[in-house]
């Protein structure tokens, strides 16, 4: 049971420390235990895979959004807009 | 078939990024692709008893939206025609041949495959992020999109570091799934 539970965890962590070097936000010492991890753990190997997959779709897209802040003044627009037609 | 209902209360948070993004692959300026949606979302309001139902609310919008780029190239090009001066390189035959690295196309610039294939594929990312639940695709939206650090997320969200990774992950797992059947 226990080693069960082991094995979980350590999946759990490398599965986020994967998450965190998307970002680059993982630390060297963290990366050394992904590596070390994903020799023997095929699922993680799978998951780390499609993750690098999706960063450089995204990447490669160049999608842009608009900011918090761009998308508040719009709203407060479109809501006086609505109220107006209203009465 | 149920008819497909209008409600412009929810349109900018389901439609604006999704717009946005059409719009900036076209006009190529944040400013104008901002004002082109606000103005869609404008004259959708205006025209709304139009709305006949039989096409989905965004393809709605998205035509509306095709008729302000078009107008807005229109408009600067009719203040702007007129006072450009074209120069064409070789009007008479003594310069010929002067400017020939100037008419070679650029390697570096993209073909308009490249375009055509971004563009589709800045779609098929919204429409699989418009899948996921409101807070996991907010948050993907914003780490990953916008590039925000993990700590402005969270204090703007209210949330823990943690927790914010373990959005982050759910979302990750479904956006990769959700590519890999639409894309890949």
């Amino acid at each position: 049971m226990s080693k069960e539970n082991n094995i979980k965890t350590a999946c759990h962590n490398a599965n986020h420390v994967c998450d965190k070097t998307q970002y680059k936000e993982a630390t060297l010492l963290e990366k050394i235990k992904l590596t070390l991890h994903l020799i023997y753990c095929r699922a993680c190997r799978k998951y780390t895979s499609n993750n690098q997959k999706l960063t450089k779709v995204v990447k490669k897209s160049k999608v842009e959004c608009m900011n918090s802040k761009e998308k508040k003044s719009l709203e407060t627009n479109l809501t006086e807009a609505i109220k107006e037609r209203q009465y | 078939m149920p008819k497909h209902q209008i409600d412009p209360n929810k349109w900018v948070s389901l439609y604006s990024d999704y717009l946005f993004n059409f719009t900036i692959s076209r006009v190529n300026n944040r400013d104008l692709a901002k004002d082109l949606v606000q103005d869609t979302f404008f004259a959708g309001l205006k025209s709304m008893k139009n709305f006949k139902g039989a096409a989905s609310e965004r393809t709605w919008l998205v035509s509306i939206l095709k008729r302000k780029i078009i107008d807005h190239y229109r408009k600067i090009n009719s203040k702007k025609g007129k006072a450009e001066v074209r120069m064409s390189y070789n009007s008479d035959s003594e310069t010929e041949g002067d400017w020939l690295e100037e008419r070679v196309a650029d390697p570096y610039d993209k073909t308009a495959e490249d375009t055509l294939e971004n563009e589709e594929l800045g779609n098929a990312i919204y429409n699989c992020l418009s899948k996921l639940p409101e807070k996991q695709a907010e948050v993907f939206r914003k780490k990953t999109i916008e590039g925000l650090d993990t700590e402005t997320i969270c204090n703007e969200l209210n949330i823990t570091a943690s927790n914010l990774w373990v959005i982050i992950h759910r979302a990750r797992t479904a956006m990769a799934a959700c590519m890999e059947k639409n894309w890949f």
